[in-house]
């Protein structure tokens, strides 16, 4: 290849462009100023591709994280300038019983819902891979919770679950369950809570498994058929080790997602949302910043929330991140 | 847009001038707005200019055209250039809270921002009261137009008025007439009116009848909610949340003290019903049609509601009675944002909203009782009658209760302290059951972990 010697002798990587000879026509001007062009053209075009993507993250990811981070050291109001006050924000909240209560609910709220949500996705996942009728059909109605809006789906299901004439109150009632009140109790609460997260993010995490699974070659399958396997033991033995790495994935974006739970408790509350009702019974950690940040205006102290479930989230991912290694090592050995 | 007859040059110019008019910064921005639109006529004619102004309000006003007194339908029959559009909010707290976000940023901002009485110790602080227009700098504002009390409230500590008064809430008792002749209560207002005049004990004494009588409809409690009895027992004392300097003072304060114990033992002798006033889920407001309260502590504004809620059904039903003791409870002030496109136009339309001839048909329509002393004693709010409480001479009792307020000191962190104490505190105790001490306790701790003074 011609060009690409050429281009090579310039110091330049190869091209299908041809360089232009330089002694030719264009004596007038600096010798090889189209192969400095070309040069440059290389090396800044793939910056000014990746570019976009930069800007906007720096501008509404990196600058918020760094501008909270800074917030959360100061006291500082709505509206008034901000006074340095080192960590005090941060010793504040571990005294703070509130806090603790917020962090407590979060994570009782994220189990409740995320490991019931992972299990049901996973058995939903086993049987859409099936061969079975309206297969398309089924695989686009476990989604569609998904592209439900949160307000939409936690209005109807505050109305399933009033107290007083709501659907599963009634349910309740035929089967002999006693009077539950999903609202002011703290378990029925979160769990009435947790349903509505479990709703929604179940179809998409199965749609997730599904793809997984169909990546599993159908030859494992068949060997262990002829060594006698019965489906269900295909499914721990075949499905389950082969989507293993799905399934941290979904794993850990749940667990983000459950760290941040925020729009199904305050909405679920009413009028009393914002404290995760009367008690702080469902007040999450995300709710506790929203009620210092706007009931309160305290920006400070709420940066410094924001901070804390930043650092929680880190030392979540990881956890995780070693459960990956001896994972690795595991089936390395 | 028209812009026909008009040459690039022009719009040169235009823009030209824009740039400088902003570099003046000053006394320009709102007639820089106008110019901006310019293409649909020359800035002499700017009074005709098409425009929209949004009224940002929550929960009931009565100002809009289809439940309340159709003030916008008629200010834009006066001014055919001018639409209002009102954005309302059910809570007034999840608006309070929205606005003052949107304050800091200034953006967001309707061109008229109703502020409640119970956020308006939060307006004139510094840091936000510099961001609305003073009214005293505006041509026809008198402060002595209104209720003694009223504008004071929307002073600044340098003497800015930055709001002026909508309503008044004189506080009533509106109670079920069927429900207290089926428990063999008195049902004259007067009567009952004499039998508890100045105590709210006697209030109380008398619910306990109410729950004691085997004939009272099944399932009814005497009072709606515990919160909503405290916030009226409050309303009527002269020492609150803060004392003059803005300073709080819930704990030691007496009139806290007395409302806590009577709303507190209303709640452990199971006469409430555990609703929240106005929650955005509406349990309340069905609960009007589901028979489930007899009274409910009634500021003036509340009135529209109590006949909205409980419909066809219940009229003829209700009535209303003196309190024990009489309160202000709420009432409001719109205030104009700086920052406006349309800052003259709100503030003139914020001054004709809040003048006494709109203040009086409000209150025929709706209930809102005026803050403007002249509509107080104007006949028409004097004389009137609602035809949902038919014979009950609501102008009087609420006209002659708006007069005897003495209001009690503000301060910027009432509204905070307020929503603990009913919400975590009397609310938790009627749903959770939650011991009266552990309630103020809880309460105490939020109010701390909440207030930074």
């Amino acid at each position: 290849m011609a060009t690409s010697v050429r281009a090579t002798s310039d110091g330049s990587p190869p091209s299908s462009r041809p360089a232009p000879s330089t002694s030719d026509k264009s004596g007038s001007r600096p010798p090889g100023w189209r192969t400095k062009l070309f040069r440059f053209d290389t090396k800044a075009s793939p910056y000014a591709y990746v570019a976009p993507f930069f800007i906007l993250f720096a501008a509404f990811g990196l600058f918020p994280l760094i501008y909270t981070g800074w917030l959360s050291l100061h006291q500082v109001e709505l509206g008034t300038h901000a006074k340095w006050v080192g960590f005090d924000n941060y010793t504040g909240l571990w005294d703070n019983q509130f806090f603790w209560k917020a962090l407590r609910n979060t994570f009782t709220l994220g189990v409740i819902s995320t490991v019931p949500q992972l299990m049901i996705a996973l058995g939903l996942a086993h049987l859409l891979n099936y061969k079975l009728r309206g297969r398309g059909f089924f695989r686009v109605a476990v989604l569609a919770p998904y592209a439900t809006s949160v307000a939409a789906a936690t209005l109807v299901f505050i109305q399933m679950f009033n107290p007083d004439y709501g659907m599963i109150n009634q349910l309740f009632g035929h089967i002999g369950l006693g009077h539950v009140d999903w609202e002011s109790s703290k378990w029925p609460a979160q769990i009435a809570i947790s349903t509505i997260v479990t709703w929604r993010w179940t179809g998409y995490n199965a749609l997730i498994y599904l793809a997984a699974m169909q990546a599993v070659p159908a030859d494992l399958y068949e060997a262990a058929a002829l060594d006698g396997a019965s489906r269900w033991r295909q499914f721990i033995s075949v499905t389950i080790p082969s989507i293993r790495p799905t399934i941290l994935f979904t794993i850990i974006v749940s667990t983000i997602g459950a760290t941040q739970l925020f729009g199904e408790p305050l909405m679920f509350g009413g009028g009393v949302g914002v404290t995760g009702g009367t008690d702080h019974q469902y007040q999450t950690l995300s709710l506790y910043m929203y009620d210092k940040g706007w009931n309160t205006g305290e920006l400070g102290q709420a940066s410094a929330v924001a901070w804390v479930m930043l650092l929680i989230l880190l030392l979540i991912g990881a956890v995780n991140l070693l459960i990956v290694r001896s994972n690795r090592r595991k089936l390395g050995a | 847009m028209r812009t026909s007859g008009r040459t690039r040059k022009t719009a040169v110019i235009a823009v030209a001038g824009l740039a400088a008019c902003a570099t003046l910064i000053t006394g320009c921005s709102s007639d820089s707005k106008k110019d901006d639109k310019g293409s649909s006529g020359s800035s002499s004619s700017s009074s005709t200019e098409k425009i929209t102004l949004h009224v940002g309000d929550f929960g009931s006003f009565g100002y809009d055209d289809k439940t309340g007194a159709a003030l916008y339908a008629e200010y834009h029959k006066l001014h055919p250039n001018i639409t209002i559009v009102e954005d309302a909010v059910a809570d007034g707290q999840q608006y309070w809270n929205s606005l003052k976000l949107h304050l800091t940023q200034n953006s967001g901002l309707d061109d008229i921002q109703a502020i409640e009485v119970g956020y308006i110790g939060l307006a004139i602080q510094p840091n936000l009261a510099s961001k609305f227009v003073d009214f005293k700098t505006v041509d026809g504002f008198k402060a002595e137009d209104w209720l003694p009390y009223k504008e004071k409230q929307a002073t600044t500590s340098d003497g800015k008025v930055i709001g002026v008064g909508t309503d008044a809430g004189p506080t009533a008792i509106c109670y079920n007439k069927d429900a207290f002749q089926k428990a063999g209560l008195p049902t004259d207002r007067d009567t009952l009116a004499a039998n508890w005049n100045g105590d709210w004990q006697k209030f109380i004494d008398l619910g306990k009848q109410f729950a004691a009588s085997k004939t009272a409809p099944k399932g009814m409690k005497f009072s709606d909610s515990g919160s909503g009895l405290f916030n009226a027992v409050l309303a009527s004392q002269p020492t609150q949340y803060s004392d003059a300097s803005g300073k709080l003072i819930y704990d030691t304060s007496a009139g806290v003290k007395t409302a806590w114990n009577i709303a507190t033992e209303a709640v452990q002798d199971g006469l409430t019903a555990g609703y929240q006033q106005l929650d955005p889920a509406n349990a309340w407001a069905a609960a009007f049609k589901t028979g489930k309260f007899a009274t409910v502590t009634c500021p003036s504004w509340m009135v529209g509601l109590v006949a909205t809620n409980s419909g066809d059904a219940g009229k003829g039903k209700w009535d209303v009675a003196a309190p024990p003791q009489v309160g202000n409870w709420g009432g409001s002030f719109l205030a104009v944002p700086k920052s406006g496109k349309h800052v003259k136009e709100a503030t003139a339309l914020a001054q004709w909203l809040t003048a006494s001839a709109q203040e009086i048909k409000v209150f025929q329509k709706f209930g809102n009782i005026p803050s403007s002393t002249q509509a107080l004693s104007d006949p028409a709010v004097q004389n009137l009658v609602n035809p949902y409480f038919p014979s009950t001479p609501m102008g009087k009792i609420f006209a002659s209760a708006a007069k005897n307020i003495t209001p009690a000191p503000i301060g910027p962190w009432d509204g905070n302290v307020k929503d603990i104490i009913t919400k975590n505190g009397i609310l938790d105790m009627e749903k959770r059951g939650t011991a009266k001490d552990k309630a103020w306790s809880n309460a105490v701790n939020q109010i701390k972990d909440t207030v930074v003074q």
